[in-house]
């Protein structure tokens, strides 16, 4: 069990871009699942964009690595990228954790 | 018809027979000649430069020109200006960005990487990167990419290997898209570019340059690497202007130029005289040294006002006077040059030497002359291109110059201003070997004044006079007048108008005495008449008295014959 730096007033919401099944994305996915289980409670949402059905939605969020996970809430915009497998980069990139 | 002698090769000589890898023609002026007709098609070329090179500028003219020239529609993906500061950036050399996203024949894409950003957390890919740039090539259908500048993606992602792998698949991507593609990147310190980039994309390699010397900025241009084609390999001197990107290539690397017999006025007629006649050659080049005040300029100006007249049209070069300085002098011996400059035959272009580099002044009279087309070209003068001890590199330029003039049938008049004292035959640019026509203004000094002499010392290919011609600057223009050569020599000037004077007084006092002595002889003629008539007259009383007495005496003979008869016979009577 990590330490939290403080128990997450609003809710997150979480973009996860993904290009198809490819083992990166599913393993990304996975991932984070189990992050947010762990992290943040019930207060989290997560959507997944595969860009190779919606390309266009690649420029929106300026998006060049995949898998990225883009924190959209709470402010500031943070981007995560790789298949979250480095939990404590994670939490740093969410705001929830501080950077060593 | 001008007759036309000798074949002609153009560009790079390249034998027709073999076959080419496929071009992308950039339509920048110059870089196609140097490349043999553009950049590989289909295939990535890298552009590497140190920062203000003009990399940017390349590629978006590459783009641009390829929409508009050839249709080809293009995709610009820019990782370190945003869309609306490059669009500002070339709007000002007549690029309009928005208009061509418009009309659906360009798409710019910002790409923004925010290094503290991001933060990493596994392995990835640069999957999106490929799609971002999949739809916007298929959005368009476009056959161009840029990619500017590959250093942000290095600078921004923190992984290089990964970076690396991925760009490898990039480049392969992109040739399996068919799509010509440039990519921009740092000049590297021991390598081509400072991320080592010339390893993968290596079908062709372009680096640019931007040094200064003596306080001139120059840009150079080099294919370093051109896979499957031959290329210039220099390097070559470029431009950016309010036109973009001008390179000057070397056109003839041989010396194939066609020729012509035509013969053109040089605008004084009696120095079409001194050449055989007619004139110089059309497409030669002459050169007219001179110590300073000699007239070199007045004589470049009656060449201009010749083909003027003509129809034909003229570009002069003039590297220390401005155009109106040139004109209001002209226009004081008599020459007008305004109404060709009102017509548009005549374009001046005027700056000093020092101001730019000597090749940034080579492509300024390079893309000045493919611009306006002439058919006479003037350089007056040539002496401010040296600079320091820069002797052997302004021979340089000035031959591919000359060649240059040549190769498109220019006729071409260089004006060299020689220090004074300095005899006839120096010449210290060592110029003259490329000179087809030399004509030399000499100062000829002598009973306290100083007049001009000109002379030609060399005009390949015709006659020409080897007399010194006196060279005088009248209101009527440049006149040459045959130099008197007296017992002293050669005098010119006042001393020459004294010497005729007294020619004068000596003939009409000669012919006076011819007057003189033909007068007496005639009244000694009329003694002599009057003489001769007077002693006939006497003759004739004479005559006239003697033979009245001889009638006399002829008839008293005849009477004492008749008396003798008579008595005769009165005695024989008495018989």
């Amino acid at each position: 069990m990590t330490t939290l730096l403080a128990k997450p007033e609003e809710a997150y919401l979480l973009r996860l871009y993904v290009a198809g099944q490819s083992p990166k994305c599913i393993t990304a996915f996975v991932n984070l699942k189990k992050i947010c289980e762990e992290h943040l409670a019930e207060k989290y949402q997560i959507e997944v964009i595969d860009l190779l059905e919606n390309p266009k939605l690649a420029g929106g969020d300026q998006i060049l690595a995949i898998p990225t996970l883009v924190r959209r809430l709470p402010e500031p915009v943070r981007k995560i990228i790789g298949d979250l497998s480095n939990t404590e980069r994670v939490l740093v990139g969410l705001d929830l954790k501080r950077r060593k | 018809m001008p007759q036309t002698l000798g074949k002609q090769q153009s560009g790079l000589a390249l034998p027709p027979s073999r076959p080419q890898i496929p071009k992308a023609p950039t339509g920048i002026q110059g870089l196609d000649e140097i490349t043999g007709g553009g950049l590989p098609k289909g295939r990535p070329t890298l552009v590497c430069g140190s920062a203000g090179c003009g990399k940017t500028l390349l590629a978006m003219e590459f783009l641009v020109r390829g929409a508009i020239e050839f249709d080809e529609p293009g995709v610009f993906m820019a990782f370190e200006e945003t869309a609306k500061d490059l669009t500002q950036n070339v709007a000002s050399l007549g690029f309009d960005l928005d208009s061509l996203i418009a009309e659906k024949k360009m798409v710019l894409d910002f790409v923004y990487i925010e290094r503290s950003e991001i933060e990493e957390t596994g392995e990835y890919d640069l999957e999106g990167l490929f799609i971002r740039l999949g739809q916007s090539i298929d959005a368009i259908g476009a056959k161009r990419v840029v990619l500017d500048t590959i250093e942000s993606l290095f600078a921004g992602l923190p992984n290089p290997l990964i970076l690396r792998a991925e760009l490898r698949r990039l480049f392969r991507w992109l040739k399996e898209k068919g799509v010509t593609a440039i990519i921009t990147g740092e000049r590297g310190e021991n390598s081509l570019t400072r991320q080592g980039l010339e390893e993968y994309v290596s079908d062709c390699v372009i680096v640019l340059d931007h040094r200064v010397r003596d306080q001139a900025s120059s840009r150079r241009l080099r294919v370093v690497k051109y896979r499957g084609s031959t290329h210039g390999t220099n390097e070559y001197p470029f431009l950016i202007d309010e036109d973009g990107i001008s390179v000057l290539p070397v056109t003839s690397l041989g010396l194939q130029h066609d020729v012509t017999t035509d013969r053109i006025p040089s605008g004084i007629a009696r120095l079409d005289t001194m050449l055989g006649g007619k004139g110089f050659f059309r497409g030669s080049s002459v050169l007219i040294s001179g110590t300073a005040g000699t007239g070199k300029s007045s004589i470049s100006a009656h060449f201009v006002d010749a083909a003027c007249r003509r129809g034909e049209r003229a570009l002069y070069f003039a590297f220390e006077e401005s155009p109106s300085q040139i004109m209001r002098n002209m226009r004081s011996i008599g020459i007008d040059l305004e109404p060709w400059v009102d017509q548009g035959l005549l374009r001046f272009q005027s700056t000093r030497p020092a101001f730019a580099g000597l090749e940034m002044q080579l492509t300024m009279i390079h893309k000045a002359t493919v611009n306006f087309n002439p058919q006479v070209v003037i350089v007056d003068p040539l002496n401010g291109f040296i600079i320091g001890d820069n002797a052997t590199e302004v021979k340089s330029m000035l031959t591919r110059l000359a060649d240059f003039l040549k190769t498109k049938k220019i006729s071409s008049m260089f004006t060299q201003l020689l220090s004074s004292g300095v005899t006839q035959g120096t010449d210290d640019m060592a110029v003259s070997s490329m000179i087809d026509t030399w004509l030399v203004l000499r100062d000829i000094e002598v009973g306290g004044e100083r007049n001009r002499g000109l002379y030609i010392i060399k005009s390949r290919g015709m006659a020409h006079s080897n007399q010194v011609r006196e060279c005088l600057l009248t209101d009527r223009g440049v006149e040459l007048r045959e130099v008197y050569v007296g017992a002293g020599g050669v005098l010119t000037g006042s001393a020459r108008l004294a010497q005729e004077a007294q020619e004068l007084a000596s003939k009409l006092t000669r012919k006076q005495e011819i007057d003189r002595r033909q007068i007496e002889l005639e009244s000694k003629r009329r003694a002599l008449d009057a003489q001769i008539a007077a002693l006939r007259a006497e003759f004739e009383v004479r005559e006239a008295e003697a033979m009245k007495i001889i009638a006399q005496e002829q008839a008293q003979a005849a009477q004492l014959l008749q008396e003798r008869v008579e008595m005769g016979l009165s005695r024989s009577a008495d018989l």
